[in-house]
């Protein structure tokens, strides 16, 4: 309805628009921390990162115990595989990923997620991972 | 006094019994389809007009759009798009339960472990599903860690395995937990509210109620973040599914 009666309205609106939207990103990119989860959610969630994969961990086990009888050796081994898969859990979620349980780092460093700075090569992989962590 | 914990409880409302099972239409039946029938109604109302200066509602049903659209764009990239109606959907659907749980005498069914399960169970098939017909077979090296040397596989491949098993788990607890924990807190403040001013005509009972009034405040956050938490989750599950190393 309004494209076909006010043209200039709309160019102005659309500079208008372009300008503030530059604003915006520039005040994004400006203070580009992590600042919408609260320490108390992110201490939270690695809690549950940590437990629910003990939690699977004994639950094969004692699946396999019962389905095999050998009780308590499977019981015994996947605690500990469960216990490590938690701790690798929670060190992906604190040292690489924002939020996530991530499994590789990806080849090229664009599909990364939420990171402004982007490096081609493996080489300077090592001290991002530190200076991430730092910054976190 | 009234259970802390009696707002979780559920209530058939038709009962319905096929066999031994158990399908009766419950309260948590009913505000799931609440929440859907809202989230329908608000993006039909809103966008039903299509003006090119958009006023509130559109305006509210386009930076929902578009805030799911960033959210698979910036984690996901560009081959996430097809399954920008799947998560937008997810996020609604929890974003709707969450709110509508907020209104007094309502019923929360992402306080639920059965619900939030079911629906990070369904995440994570999914997304496994789109990972082993991208790749085929392939995908299953995704269990082997990079870098490893060979004779740390047999411990690490287990350990990844459970690690991977741990994800919905973890997604549908922090959902639950959350929940739960929020109502669980407003409804232990709001009987302080009742026994203190009891004992102390009234006055006693200040206290609690403005702790109440900031909780639920601080609840509508969770309401919002929980569901934004369970979103980024799911982008990023699908991207690590999509994008192999």
């Amino acid at each position: 309805m309004n494209e076909r009666d006010t043209p200039p309205q709309l160019n102005e609106l659309d500079a208008k628009l372009r300008a503030a939207r530059a604003a915006r990103d520039a005040k994004e990119n400006e203070g580009a921390t992590r600042s919408n989860q609260s320490g108390v959610g992110f201490a939270f969630r690695i809690g549950v990162e940590l437990v629910a994969a003990l939690i699977v961990g004994v639950g094969i086990g004692l699946f396999l115990d019962r389905w095999l009888d050998t009780a308590p050796w499977f019981l015994i081994g996947f605690f500990f595989i469960g216990a490590g898969a938690g701790i690798v859990n929670v060190y992906r979620a604190t040292s690489r990923y924002g939020l996530a349980v991530g499994y590789h780092v990806p080849a090229d460093e664009t599909v990364e997620p939420r990171e402004a700075e982007t490096s081609a090569d493996g080489s300077a992989k090592d001290a991002e991972i530190g200076e991430r962590t730092a910054k976190e | 006094m009234a259970s802390p914990l009696e707002q979780f409880e559920i209530h058939p409302i038709v009962p319905i019994h096929i066999g031994s099972a158990d399908l009766s239409f419950t309260n948590s039946s009913l505000w799931m389809v609440a929440a859907t029938a809202a989230a329908t109604i608000f993006l039909t109302l809103s966008t039903r007009r299509r003006a090119l200066v958009p006023g509130r509602w559109q305006a509210l049903a386009e930076l929902s759009y578009e805030f799911i659209a960033g959210l698979i764009r910036d984690n996901v990239g560009d081959e996430g798009r097809r399954y920008f109606p799947l998560i937008f959907t997810l996020f609604m659907f929890i974003l709707f339960g969450n709110l509508l749980g907020l209104i007094p005498y309502s019923f929360t069914f992402t306080s639920h472990l059965a619900v939030t399960a079911a629906l990070a169970v369904f995440v994570i098939v999914g997304v496994t599903m789109v990972g082993i017909v991208k790749h085929g077979l392939h995908y299953f090296t995704f269990f082997v860690p990079q870098g490893v040397p060979a004779v740390m596989l047999p411990l690490m491949i287990p350990i990844e395995i459970v690690s991977y098993l741990s994800r919905p788990l973890s997604l549908s607890i922090r959902l639950f937990a959350n929940m739960m924990a929020g109502h669980t807190m407003i409804k232990v403040f709001a009987s302080f509210v009742f026994s203190l001013g009891a004992v102390s005509f009234g006055i006693g009972g200040l206290a609690p109620l403005a702790m109440n009034v900031a909780l639920v405040g601080f609840e509508l956050l969770v309401a919002f973040l929980q569901a934004y938490v369970f979103t980024v989750l799911t982008c990023l599950y699908l991207n690590d599914a999509l994008h192999l190393h």
